[in-house]
């Protein structure tokens, strides 16, 4: 009982998975989100400017929100709220992205080579990843920075280092697949240039699941900071990041309960928005595990 | 018999994987600028106390030497002292390791024995007011950080209802905050993987043989539906359980517990380069365990899987 | 309980189905009619998306939930009108008085159970009366009876072949002893060879049995070999209905029927060469006002882009179609 689409064949697969993305609600609101938290952080500069807003003011020590011109108050050290969420976010939600995008070129690399040229060296690297896999991801992160110290750069790259495994995995079994795979023999067969393969057959369907695994990750990675960050391990006061900001005010929480609840509430928004645009993309690429 | 036999092979399998895991380990954290001899004998020891203590440490030695010493070390269970208080690792670990299992234990417990049947439920109901329901608590539960749940259920049961201790050890009260929290997310993935595998084996064919042998559609879920979809469920029950072991370093500190997150975290802040080392090892160990196990479980449920191959 | 003996073992009569899915709805059957004898061997031939297996699910009230739904007609079973059944009554009558043998042997059975305990289950649904150690003995003899040794009961159903496990289910189907077998294309899964065997299999155990067996396919060489009627499934009708001899005769056929046993390799005509319908299934999501068939027939007329075709019968073989309606020849 085929549903009637009007001529599949005359779009190509991109412009369908970019249609069925774009009609997911939640992904499109995810995509919202993200977008409007990555403009307020990104052009913070633009109207709040960091040393006017972020000082230390003895005076207006923890004023309620809308106080002293202060739209969400202000912590133990007369410190802007606002202000220190939105510079907080560039480290928390672009040092999420830059993890992703490390862990992403390393793990393309390795799980890459692994898969396609097979072989002694897959089962080397693929050892090599097994015996990365057998630590908790948590503990490998805290072993890297034992040895690196802490530190913005190095909780990026400790917490990339614990990411690559996983994505070696994903990128070689997607290259294994489509390797072996029919449809591929197929286009060869009927003479598709190696480059056409790739871009129309080997793209849709191998980097699917390699963008949604990455997208879902992002979303543990922005939480595994503002976790180091407030266990004293990641980034430290009085460089503002939605953890630390949090762990700097714990005493505080209690009777100033928005220190806690607006960095809080930031963090879940944003791992929110970016979990919505995952499953947004598995349902697109794969409209088979949507319902 | 072959149980027993799988069981040892999978064992030594595992002999190689901490080898490997060690000498990663070794060569990450000799990147550690820090001096051990000078951390552990303080600012005041002159130059030939600290040679002096390198060289009983064996750290004058290259590298390959201290590797093999140390590997050497850990076949006869003896994983170094610790640079900060001079404690032997292996005995810190065991005596921290009981609250830390405990904590993930009963975290793992109540996750599981609460998630299997909300997501079962939810699929059984899809599109239902409880489906939704238990699709909004995942997604929340997904994007909290537990650091902050745990502050929140502190102030809420401990400072407000005043129903809970907020932090420390030493009855089973104070086991159950942190079990809730630890467990928050294993509680959401329990529901989502139970959720979307029983949605996957409701459209099988056997589903629909059983109601037209005359099953009710209760029963066709109950005795066919229900063990399918654990299968895929057992695996994300093994995966979430070493995530609670993980999880317990952040979940321990804020209600401090003294287990081994929090020993790993001041380990880390110190750079104690041996328990950190040595914590690592043990929870591969434990881990590799945990997987053994779950793959036993999985294929008593599925006869399917052959552990002989 | 009160029988009509004498009446026929199903009537379907003006049977509608829709279903509705988030993007269209489908009009998968649109008045069908059928009509089946004790102890009869029905073909329903058709092609894919014809409406086949959704005429099976009907008739045992299992049509997927809040997608497929009877919009109107009648299922009359032994004179019961099963549609205006409880479920309770329906859960007593699947698997003990209607069976159905799925397509796809390979994923009907529960692959984490023995097939033994599989078939014990409908004995367990249906005769709660009997002993453990008998219900054993019956799937026992059961096996043996489709050709599978007792003894391999306890193994589960990645240790069979696909033509053993169609054995199972029809075992599953059999146990209960039922007057009417919903066989859907219970052979298309398997190789020929194993497909000979399973029918004629299924040919004898129902000759023991008494079963009336609808089967359903797309192989008309099948429904020759095996029933004694066919009807012709097209647009969710029945174009054509009559004994195998009748249909089979190519003397008078409905242009979908001349169409399907064009399809068939003669093996005394070599110069001849196929001849396949033209064009597509019609568009299941609109209901015609016309025949079904009329985008794709060669002797279309105006009337039949119009008008719906009445039956045309003669001695128990039925058309619906304009060239043979009453008057209009």
């Amino acid at each position: 009982m085929g549903k009637t689409e009007n001529r599949p064949a005359e779009r190509s697969s991109w412009q369908l998975i970019a249609r069925r993305f774009s009609k997911n609600r939640l992904a499109m609101a995810g995509v919202a989100l993200l977008a409007l938290m990555l403009l307020a952080i990104l052009l913070a500069p633009a109207y709040m400017p960091y040393d006017e807003m972020i000082k230390e003011d003895v005076f207006n020590r923890l004023q309620r929100p809308g106080e002293g011109g202060h739209l969400l108050g202000t912590d133990e050290l007369g410190r802007d709220l606002l202000a220190r969420v939105l510079y907080g976010g560039r480290i928390s939600l672009l040092g999420g992205m830059a993890t992703i995008a490390i862990a992403f070129a390393a793990g393309c690399l390795i799980g890459g080579a692994a898969g396609y040229f097979g072989g002694r060296l897959d089962t080397v690297l693929m050892r090599f990843i097994d015996m990365l896999m057998a630590i908790p991801p948590v503990l490998l992160a805290m072993a890297i920075l034992t040895a690196l110290g802490s530190g913005l750069v190095n909780l990026i790259i400790s917490l990339a280092i614990s990411q690559i495994p996983r994505f070696a995995r994903v990128v070689r079994s997607a290259v294994l697949t489509l390797r072996g795979s029919e449809y591929i023999e197929a286009a060869r067969c009927y003479g598709c240039s190696s480059m056409k393969i790739i871009v129309r057959h080997i793209l849709p369907n191998g980097i699917g699941p390699i963008i949604v695994s990455a997208t879902l990750t992002l979303g543990q990675i922005i939480l595994s900071i503002s976790s180091m960050g407030f266990l004293g391990l990641g980034v430290a006061s009085p460089t503002p990041e939605w953890g630390t900001i949090i762990s700097e005010n714990m005493l505080n929480i209690r009777y100033y309960p928005y220190l806690g609840l607006v960095p809080g509430v930031c963090i879940c928004l944003a791992v929110m928005a970016v979990n919505f645009i995952g499953d947004g993309l598995r349902d697109a690429f794969d409209p088979r595990t949507g319902n | 018999m072959y149980l027993v036999k799988y069981t040892i092979k999978r064992l030594l399998m595992l002999i190689p994987v901490i080898l490997g895991v060690t000498l990663i380990l070794y060569f990450v954290l000799e990147l550690s600028p820090s001096n051990p001899a000078l951390q552990i004998l303080g600012a005041d020891a002159s130059a030939e106390q600290i040679a002096a203590l390198e060289h009983e440490m064996g750290l004058d030695q290259p590298i390959i030497v201290q590797y093999v010493r140390y590997i050497l070390g850990v076949l006869r269970l003896d994983f170094g002292s610790s640079w900060v208080s001079g404690y032997d690792v292996l005995d810190t670990f065991m005596l921290r390791l009981p609250d830390t299992l405990m904590l993930a234990f009963t975290a793992t417990l109540w996750a599981v024995a609460l998630g299997i049947p909300i997501g079962i439920y939810a699929a059984v109901k899809q599109y239902g007011v409880f489906d939704y329901g238990s699709m909004v608590l995942t997604m929340l539960l997904f994007s909290m950080p537990s650091f902050w749940l745990a502050i929140l259920c502190q102030i809420l049961f401990c400072l407000v209802l005043h129903w809970l201790p907020a932090t420390g050890v030493g009855s089973l009260r104070h086991f159950i905050l942190p079990a809730l929290v630890l467990g928050a997310n294993t509680l959401a993935s329990m529901i989502r993987m139970s959720r979307t595998s029983m949605l996957d084996v409701l459209r099988q064919d056997y589903i629909r043989t059983a109601r037209a042998k005359g099953a009710s559609k209760a029963a066709a879920i109950v005795h066919h539906a229900v063990g399918n979809s654990l299968v895929p469920v057992i695996t994300q029950i093994g995966i979430s359980f070493a995530g609670c072991i993980g999880g317990a370093v952040v979940t321990e500190s804020i209600f401090t517990i003294p287990g081994l997150g929090s020993m790993l975290i001041n380990a880390v802040k110190a750079r104690d380069v041996p328990v950190v080392m040595g914590t690592v090892i043990l929870v591969a160990i434990i881990v590799g365990v945990i997987n053994l196990v779950v793959d036993l479980v999985c294929a008593k449920v599925d006869p399917r899987i052959d552990l002989a191959a | 309980m009160e029988m009509d003996r004498s009446g026929a073992l199903l009537e379907v009569e003006g049977l509608h189905v829709r279903y509705k899915t988030k993007s269209a709805e489908v009009y998968a059957l649109n008045g069908l009619d059928l009509r089946v004898e004790r102890g009869e061997k029905l073909g329903l031939v058709g092609e894919t998306g014809a409406g086949k297996t959704t005429l099976a699910l009907s008739i045992l009230r299992l049509l997927p939930e809040r997608v497929g739904e009877i919009t109107a007609g009648s299922i009359r079973y032994e004179g019961e009108q099963l549609l205006e059944q409880s479920e309770a009554y329906m859960l007593g009558l699947r698997g003990r008085r209607i069976s159905m043998i799925f397509q796809d042997p390979m994923t009907s059975l529960n692959p984490i159970k023995t097939v033994g305990e599989q078939i014990l289950e409908v004995l367990d649904l249906h005769f709660p009366g009997l002993s453990k150690a008998e219900k054993l003995g019956r799937v026992a003899r059961m096996l043996e009876t489709v050709g599978i040794p007792a003894s391999r009961g306890g193994d589960f159903p990645y240790q069979f072949s696909g033509g053993m496990k169609q054995r199972i289910v029809i075992a599953m189907a059999l146990i209960g002893e039922p007057e009417l077998l919903l066989a859907d294309e219970p052979t298309t899964a398997l190789d020929v060879t194993i497909q000979a065997q399973i029918l004629e299999m299924m040919s004898r155990l129902r000759e023991e049995y008494g079963t009336a067996v609808i089967l359903i396919t797309h192989d008309l060489g099948v429904v020759a070999e095996f029933c004694d009627r066919v009807a012709v499934v097209y647009g969710g009708r029945i174009v054509e209905q009559g004994s195998v001899e009748q249909v089979f005769a190519r003397g008078m056929n409905h242009p979908y029927t001349e169409g399907l046993l064009g399809c068939i390799p003669e093996l005394d005509s070599r110069a001849e060469r196929l001849t396949p319908i033209p064009g597509q299934m019609a568009d299941p999501t609109v209901q015609p006002k016309g025949c079904s068939f009329a985008e794709r027939c060669g002797r279309c007329m105006e009337i039949c882009r119009t008008r719906q075709p009445e039956p045309f019968e003669s001695e128990g073989h039925s058309i619906m179609c304009h060239l043979y309606g009453p008057g209009e020849v």
